[in-house]
């Protein structure tokens, strides 16, 4: 099943129920259909072609959710990308796929701007919010485009469900990003499986605070529009108690968290045992629930079955712990997700023992396509399986199972770190943090962190006239980065650790610290 | 030692934008901000920063911010942080 078929199949039972809750905004599955089967017309008639790429530059929005159905209306590809993006990132992220036409936010507009001076690709902007389309040429306002009567597109345009209905870019080891293609069928497998073991129906409100530029917010939208249930879109977790009192009105029935929000939730000091009668489950994701916070959160929503779960854009979802298990196995992410495999291997691909450390290998039909124009890191990411004719995605994740087949992640294989719900790669750190004047040397590292897991830590040599403090660091990186990639801490050091040939030892560099930290 | 505690709305306005500038607006690609401009529209604040301003604030005035008040018409702005301490130094002053 094509993702569109989603909405288009629950519009059938459910025109007038609530799709969607953003803000002040309430829209109807009616709504949701009508208005981004318009707005595929505008983009259909504009020139968007089947296979082409549509970035979505966008925040928790209704627009954005339009947005994200039109783009497959129009049998176009999907390449959402995270609000905090910086111009000239944005400008190699459109190249990279060669982006046909971009929605976006006039929030956004300064950073869209300056990203479409430097690329020459992008045919059609369409631009949501009061400011409108000025400066952008052949730009057309949100608005306008939804607004016409214009006939809904052909569905025989929009493809089958083998062609690509996203694209979304993670950070990769070698510090180029990567576009990770999921087809329809890799979208309709994974959905249906999560929505099998969450039990999702159309009685579901989902409160989904998490960005829909990441694969695990962005399930949320399909999933909800695939049962026809409720989607309670809001910008952020910044204020709890906004999401808590929203969560209580709009009878929110599945929340999903990531664990800093969990950290969140639990530091705050007025919140009561079986304040959100409704709230049916909670689903943890980005990284494992610390013991801990699994007790506390189990404590505090007595009601609610909590689900521990892994994935990666690569294939969304992993793998889920069922819930009766969450006390009895803690710090275990589960096993593999409905109608999928995992196993765990040694670096000959075979599997070990319980209880010993390899990498996990995902068989299933949620596993992408590969990574775009990408064959070197396709070819590391998915490779042959248990038979002949097929790949497997090697995860680059090290895990180990006990003696029940529960998976338990212990860390990453190579240099990536695991922040927050996000990974980040040192090395695009330190090259932003090279192209500041003064820096002689950089080590990027992980080091735990409460809040988020590992956070981003800087080891930073100057040079001697070099008058550099760390918040200028940090003012730079904030300049040049995505909110997430932007170190926490930045230390000045005389001189870092190499090896021989003059790479610096990242591993050292990281075994000192959490040493002088113990 | 003792803090000082201002009490007049433009001193706390002063105190709010100095706290919010030297610790939140060098995140952003920006060198500005009104009083009036929403803190989370403008990219400044998320929800790991919400909590750090709280601390700052609860430490700069001498005051506890209330689970129940982490609200957006509390705190996203400078304007409405401004309003926000000013009250709550009102209703509750502190014993020093």
């Amino acid at each position: 099943m094509r993702v569109e078929h989603f909405l288009r199949n629950s519009v059938r039972t459910f025109r007038h129920k609530v799709a969607l809750v953003a803000g002040e905004t309430r829209l109807t599955f009616g709504d949701l259909d009508g208005a981004s089967d318009r707005l595929a017309a505008v983009l259909a008639d504009r020139g968007v072609a089947r296979g082409d790429r549509v970035v979505v530059f966008m925040d928790n929005c209704w627009e954005a959710v339009v947005a994200i159905f039109a783009v497959m209306k129009a049998g176009a590809v999907l390449c959402p990308i995270n609000p905090t993006t910086k111009a000239h990132k944005l400008a190699w992220l459109m190249d990279h796929c060669r982006a046909s036409a971009m929605i976006l936010q006039d929030r956004l507009a300064a950073s869209a701007k300056a990203a479409l001076a430097q690329t020459r690709r992008v045919k059609l902007t369409i631009v949501a919010g009061e400011v409108g389309p000025p400066g952008f040429e052949d730009g057309i306002r949100f608005d306008d485009a939804i607004a016409g009567s214009t006939a809904r597109p052909p569905e025989a345009l929009a493809g089958i469900d083998l062609d690509l209905a996203m694209l979304i870019y993670t950070s990769g080891s070698t510090g180029l990003p990567k576009g990770v293609m999921i087809t329809h069928q890799n979208a309709a497998a994974s959905a249906a499986s999560v929505i099998s073991y969450l039990h999702n129906t159309s009685d579901d409100v989902i409160l989904n605070a998490l960005p829909i530029s990441f694969s695990y917010g962005l399930y949320q939208v399909l999933m909800a529009a695939k049962v026809g249930a409720t989607l309670v879109l809001e910008k952020s977790f910044v204020f709890p108690q906004t999401i808590f009192e929203k969560m209580v009105a709009e009878r929110a029935t599945g929340i999903p968290i990531v664990p800093s929000i969990a950290s969140t939730i639990l530091q705050m000091k007025s919140l009561r045992s079986g304040a959100f009668p409704h709230l049916r489950y909670i689903t943890n994701a980005g990284s494992a629930l610390p013991p801990s916070h699994a007790e506390r959160l189990q404590a505090l929503f007595p009601e609610a079955s909590i689900y521990s779960m892994y994935g990666m854009t690569e294939c969304h979802r992993g793998t889920w712990l069922p819930p009766e298990q969450l006390l009895a196995r803690p710090g275990s992410v589960g096993i593999a997700i409905p109608n999928t495999e995992t196993c765990v291997v040694d670096d000959k691909g075979s599997e070990v023992a319980p209880g010993v450390v390899g990498e996990l290998v995902i068989r299933g039909a949620h596993v992408m396509k590969g990574y775009w124009e990408d064959p070197a890191a396709t070819d590391c990411g998915l490779r042959p399986g248990p038979y002949a004719w097929e790949k497997v995605l090697y995860t680059g994740d090290l895990f180990r199972r006990d003696e029940e087949g529960y998976l338990y992640f212990v860390a990453r294989k190579d240099d990536v770190i695991k922040t927050g719900a996000v990974k980040v790669s040192p090395k695009e750190v330190e090259n932003a943090i090279y192209a500041l004047p003064g820096i002689v040397e950089v080590a990027v590292i992980g080091v735990p962190d409460p809040f988020l897991g590992m956070a981003i830590k800087a080891v930073v040599v100057v040079g001697p006239n070099a008058h550099l403090t760390p918040r200028d660091v940090i003012d730079h990186c904030v300049r040049n980065l995505e909110d997430f990639m932007v170190p926490k801490f930045v230390e000045f050091r005389d001189g870092l650790p190499k090896t021989e040939s003059g790479k610096i030892r990242h591993r050292q560099v990281a075994s000192e610290i959490s040493e002088t930290q113990a | 030692m003792k803090k000082w505690i201002p009490t007049v709305t433009a001193e706390i306005q002063t105190q709010v934008r100095s706290l919010v500038e030297d610790n939140f607006l060098f995140r952003e690609d920006r060198n500005s901000l009104t009083d009036t401009e929403s803190l989370i529209d403008a990219g400044l604040i998320d929800s790991t920063g919400i909590l750090e301003l709280v601390a700052l604030l609860e430490e700069r005035f001498n005051i506890e911010v209330a689970d129940a008040d982490l609200v957006p018409g509390n705190f996203d702005s400078i304007d409405r942080i401004v309003a926000y301490v000013a009250r709550v130094l009102a209703t509750a002053p502190s014993a020093g």
